[in-house]
């Protein structure tokens, strides 16, 4: 059955025809042609799909298109303000927080969602909100390092030189 | 020659540099440079090929085997190809019938067809594709194909498999046996008969999945021009234009093969797979582009993973602790077809006699056909299943003997200049160095509280293989420098980069050589039709052989810079050229010199307009069977054994690893850091559950990765290190840090707890099975055991 749902994502509004039985992340992909968010598994097991809705982190293969009808909707290509990264952003390529880069959009939105709930967190709290992103490549050493590094600069610090 | 400008190091200096001078002279290497395409992976404009479409595009899907050994009786398309949306059909009857596989110049070895035509192999093996116009209306399509089975008796354990009269997977192999490998030197028999002790043991290792984030997918386009163009994500660009060539009938130079960034490989990529083949095959039938991308469960069942394998290790050592001969006997399963399993079965053997000095030596090892799963290259190559059982039988002999597990290691741990009889020769080795960071380590951790441990592994692994199974007739790796009027560079190779930082790599070493920033070289890789052939990634190849590829045809090209400099600073012919952060000057009288971008422009209008091109390339000759260079390294684990569970938990884990000149602080620790993960993950959880051949748990809630919170600490210990062979002295840190921690972990446990497991994973269950035999075992009064043993 098809159905039309309204969508905000990245601040931009979006009517789209889908079928009801579609994903989100099949809309964002194969309708929108946001291509950032992953798909790596399609069953909610490794976060690569990672997009905030409504606030949250949510696994965009296990939410339906429908229930998406009127969210607003974050994804990798919304972080950057404009032509300026975001401080997670510049993080993860100072500090090497990706490899194969696959990951990485999910990874950063997951963080993203994090640290707009929890500003300052502990390496602890960094790993638990990652928890749900895998990563083959880099062994999350160099993505929990990014991540407090981004948090810093977030607050006001700087990016410490090594 | 005496100069009185002398400065600090001189071009005397340079030829014979150690790692730790070496990085005084260095403008880029050795610093922390970010990825040079890590503005793309985090903002999700990284294309990948999952990523892509193309216009009047079609999606495959492919029908795969439920049965792990059947005799395809007919197959009848005729409804599938009646549904609205489905353009084409392929099956076996549609390929020319040859068999591939990437050992090439071994026909009895190329035993894979792109679409079953007689008999499926495995469950998972290919016998249909469908091109529909969407990925659902293929999907329904596979569900309306009729295969007719004769389901036949499979043989799914290698054991098994060898057994007289065991059912064959392929009617040319006796006993099933795919492949065998022997290694022999020195007089392994009579070293034996005068060992002071002797340890005989068995051992078990696990096989694990590539687990790659993203999975295997390919598009193909043939065109009206009959020409093929491929976007796969793969580890070799160049394996997959030629194999695809063969297979298709196709010209080489009629395949025109693009790599899009590449999310993991591993060595699960290197295989070709049956996207590429089908989407092709397909795409021939109908000039249109059709893209096939698996699922994750496509990817777990019916791809390639790591070679299981049952070694057997007999080990003699005289009182001291020196090692005399060692004899290894393996049995690996291989799966339904070859892959690169054939290397692998070869590196488990070499690499069982590293990382020490084994006098009398001998390695026999079969690689025996099943009905399951093809097993093939995995990060590591057969080292890290070697180094598992080596690693734990060096400590059980350590024990026999009273000494303690550093020493024996020492003891017997190669040095730099040796050669493995008949088979390698090593020059930079900093093991030793490595063994004293670790056993300082070791001090520093102090006293443990109850149910901790620490284990030590050894290991060390090759810079790249010098094999050539492809039977290709172009060098191993290759280079093309192009310097433009304004000095930046562009930078051709057909280096693959599937993560582990190659790309930046080669900028760096490109920089490094001409003198220029990283930011004015501009990298193309992954198009046959661009790039130079390249053997792509495996065996931790391209540090070591595209970077001298790279070094090379860079200084080609300032070689032609140099020339131009040369007449306008007109030096005395005693003093040499170089350039150094866009400054062309005199090696010895740096003040004398002229601006690197004046050079480019002169250089470039003195040779008639035409850009400055260099070329570099690089292939091994007599270094030996193996590999040009090898790292080493020693790595220690410390874990805490839930003794009510069996559940071992990681605390701690330090390495100290010499790969010679550090290139990229970053890339080195991404992948010790990265490697780890995967390691502990083989040792302790990573399993493929089989019955009857088929995987059950292919998918990532039954088949675990470990995730952020479970990691330990980690520590990196360097240790310097020159590799006279290598670029700027640098060799491998891929796959080498893949080897030491299953071994280091089992050690561990065994530290912690007092028991020890020889079949991987050391999962809680055989831990807590084994912590019971051990408890009973103590309960037994001593006469009844001695009555009773």
């Amino acid at each position: 059955m098809e159905r039309i749902i309204n969508l905000n994502v990245n601040h931009e509004c979006y009517e789209v025809v889908i079928h009801s039985c579609e994903s989100l992340l099949d809309v964002l992909r194969i309708r929108l042609r946001l291509t950032g968010t992953k798909k790596g598994c399609n069953e909610g097991d490794c976060g690569a799909c990672t997009v905030i809705m409504g606030g949250r982190a949510v696994n965009a293969c296990l939410v339906l298109a429908v229930e998406a009808d009127g969210e607003e909707i974050l994804t990798v290509e919304g972080l950057a303000q404009g032509t300026r990264l975001h401080p997670l952003q510049e993080a993860f390529i100072k500090f090497g927080g990706f490899q194969c880069g696959f990951c990485t959009p999910g990874m950063l939105m997951s963080a993203r969602a994090l640290l707009d709930e929890n500003p300052d967190p502990t390496e602890e709290e960094i790993r638990r909100g990652i928890s749900g992103n895998l990563c083959r490549c880099t062994g999350y050493v160099k993505i929990v390092e990014s991540i407090k590094e981004a948090a810093k600069i977030m607050s006001g610090g700087d990016l410490h030189d090594r | 020659m005496i100069d009185e400008d002398k400065t600090e190091i001189t071009e005397e200096d340079e030829g014979d540099l150690t790692g730790a001078l070496a990085h005084k002279i260095h403008t880029v290497l050795g610093k922390r440079i970010p990825a040079v395409d890590g503005a793309e992976k985090v903002t999700g404009t990284a294309i990948y090929t999952v990523d892509m479409t193309l216009p009047n595009m079609l999606h495959g899907k492919i029908l795969r085997s439920p049965h792990s050994h059947a005799r395809i009786i007919r197959i009848d398309t005729k409804r599938a190809e009646n549904l609205p949306g489905v353009k084409a059909i392929v099956t076996g009857k549609d390929t020319l019938g040859k068999k591939n596989g990437i050992w090439r110049r071994y026909a009895e070895l190329c035993d894979e067809e792109i679409l079953c035509r007689d008999k499926v192999r495995y469950v998972g093996d290919p016998v249909a594709a469908v091109a529909a116009i969407n990925e659902d209306c293929a999907e329904e399509a596979l569900a309306l194909i009729d295969v007719t089975y004769e389901v036949l008796p499979g043989v799914h354990d290698p054991m098994d498999a060898m057994r007289k009269g065991a059912p064959q997977v392929h009617n040319h192999a006796e006993r099933n046996v795919n492949i065998n490998r022997h290694i022999e030197w020195g007089d392994v028999d009579n070293a034996f008969a005068r060992c002071d002790h002797i340890r005989e043991d068995s051992f078990f290792c696990s096989s694990q999945h590539h687990a790659c984030m993203e999975t295997h997918a390919t598009i193909a386009s043939f065109g009206y021009d009959r020409k093929l163009t491929v976007w796969t994500s793969c580890q070799s660009q160049y394996y997959v234009q030629i194999l695809l060539a063969g297979m298709l009938g196709l010209r080489e130079g009629d395949v025109r093969v693009i790599r899009p960034p590449t999310g993991g490989g591993f060595g699960g990529k290197l295989s070709l797979d049956s996207t590429q083949f089908c989407s092709s095959l397909l795409s021939m039938k109908l000039c249109r582009p059709v893209k096939i991308v698996m699922t994750r469960e496509e990817d777990f069942i019916a791809t390639k993973r790591r070679t299981p394998m049952h070694y057997r290790l007999k080990l003699g050592a005289l009182k001291d602790g020196t090692l005399l001969a060692k004899e290894v006997k393996v049995v690996t399963e291989g799966g339904a077809y070859t892959g690169m399993g054939a290397t692998a079965l070869y590196l488990t053997g070499f690499f069982s006699s590293f990382p020490y000095k084994y006098p009398n030596y001998r390695y026999d090892g079969f690689r025996v056909y099943t009905n399951t799963e093809g097993t093939s290259a995995m990060r590591g190559f057969g080292a890290p299943q070697a180094m598992f059982c080596g690693e734990s039988q060096i400590d059980m002999m350590a024990e026999d003997l009273g000494i303690d597990p550093i020493t024996i290691r020492r003891r017997n741990s190669m040095t730099p200049n040796y050669t493995v009889p008949g088979q390698a020769i090593i020059r930079s080795c900093g093991l030793p160095e490595c063994i004293d960071a670790i056993e300082k380590y070791i001090k520093k951790r102090g006293p443990l509280p109850s149910n901790h441990g620490i284990g030590v592994a050894a290991y060390g692994f090759m810079s790249g293989g010098i094999f050539n199974w492809i039977d290709t007739p172009y060098a191993f790796a290759a280079a093309i420098v192009k310097i433009n009027v304004d000095g930046k560079v562009d930078l051709f190779t057909g280096a693959v980069d599937t993560g582990q930082g190659a790309n930046t790599t080669l900028v760096m070493i490109c920089a490094e050589e001409l003198g220029i920033h990283v930011d004015d070289v501009r990298l193309h890789v992954g198009d046959t039709s661009v790039c130079p052939v390249d053997l792509g990634n495996w065996g931790s190849r391209t540090t070591l052989m595209n970077g001298n590829a790279v070094k090379m045809a860079a200084a080609d090209a300032k070689r032609q810079l140099l020339a131009y400099a040369s007449a306008q600073l007109k030096p005395n012919i005693v003093y040499d050229l170089d350039i150094k952060d866009h400054r062309v000057h005199l090696v010895s009288r740096p003040e004398r010199g002229i601006s690197y971008f004046e050079v480019v422009k002169d250089a470039i209008r003195g040779n008639e307009g035409q850009v400055i091109i260099g070329r570099g390339h690089y292939t091994p000759h007599r270094k030996g069977m193996i590999s040009p260079a090898y790292s080493f390294g020693v790595q220690a684990v410390e874990v805490k054994v839930d003794t009510d569970t069996g559940k071992v938990e990681l605390v701690h884990v330090a390495t100290a690893h010499e790969s010679g000149t550090v290139v990229n602080p970053i890339g080195l620790e991404g992948q010790l850091e990265g490697a780890f993960h995967m390691a502990a993950g083989y040792a302790l959880m990573e399993e493929l559950k089989m019955k009857d051949g088929k995987i059950l748990n292919p998918n990532f809630r039954d088949y675990k990765l470990f995730l952020a919170p479970d990691m330990p600490e980690s520590e990196v210990l360097e240790v310097d290190t020159y590799e006279p062979e290598g670029p700027f002295g640098a060799k491998e840190a891929g796959e080498g840090l893949t080897n030491p921690t299953a071994g280091a972990i089992a050690n561990a446990v065994y530290n912690a707890v007092g028991v020890r497991i020889k079949d991987l994973p050391v999962s809680p269950e055989k831990v807590l099975r084994a912590l019971e035999e051990k408890c009973l075992q103590e309960e037994k009064p001593d006469d009844l055991y001695v009555a009773t043993s």
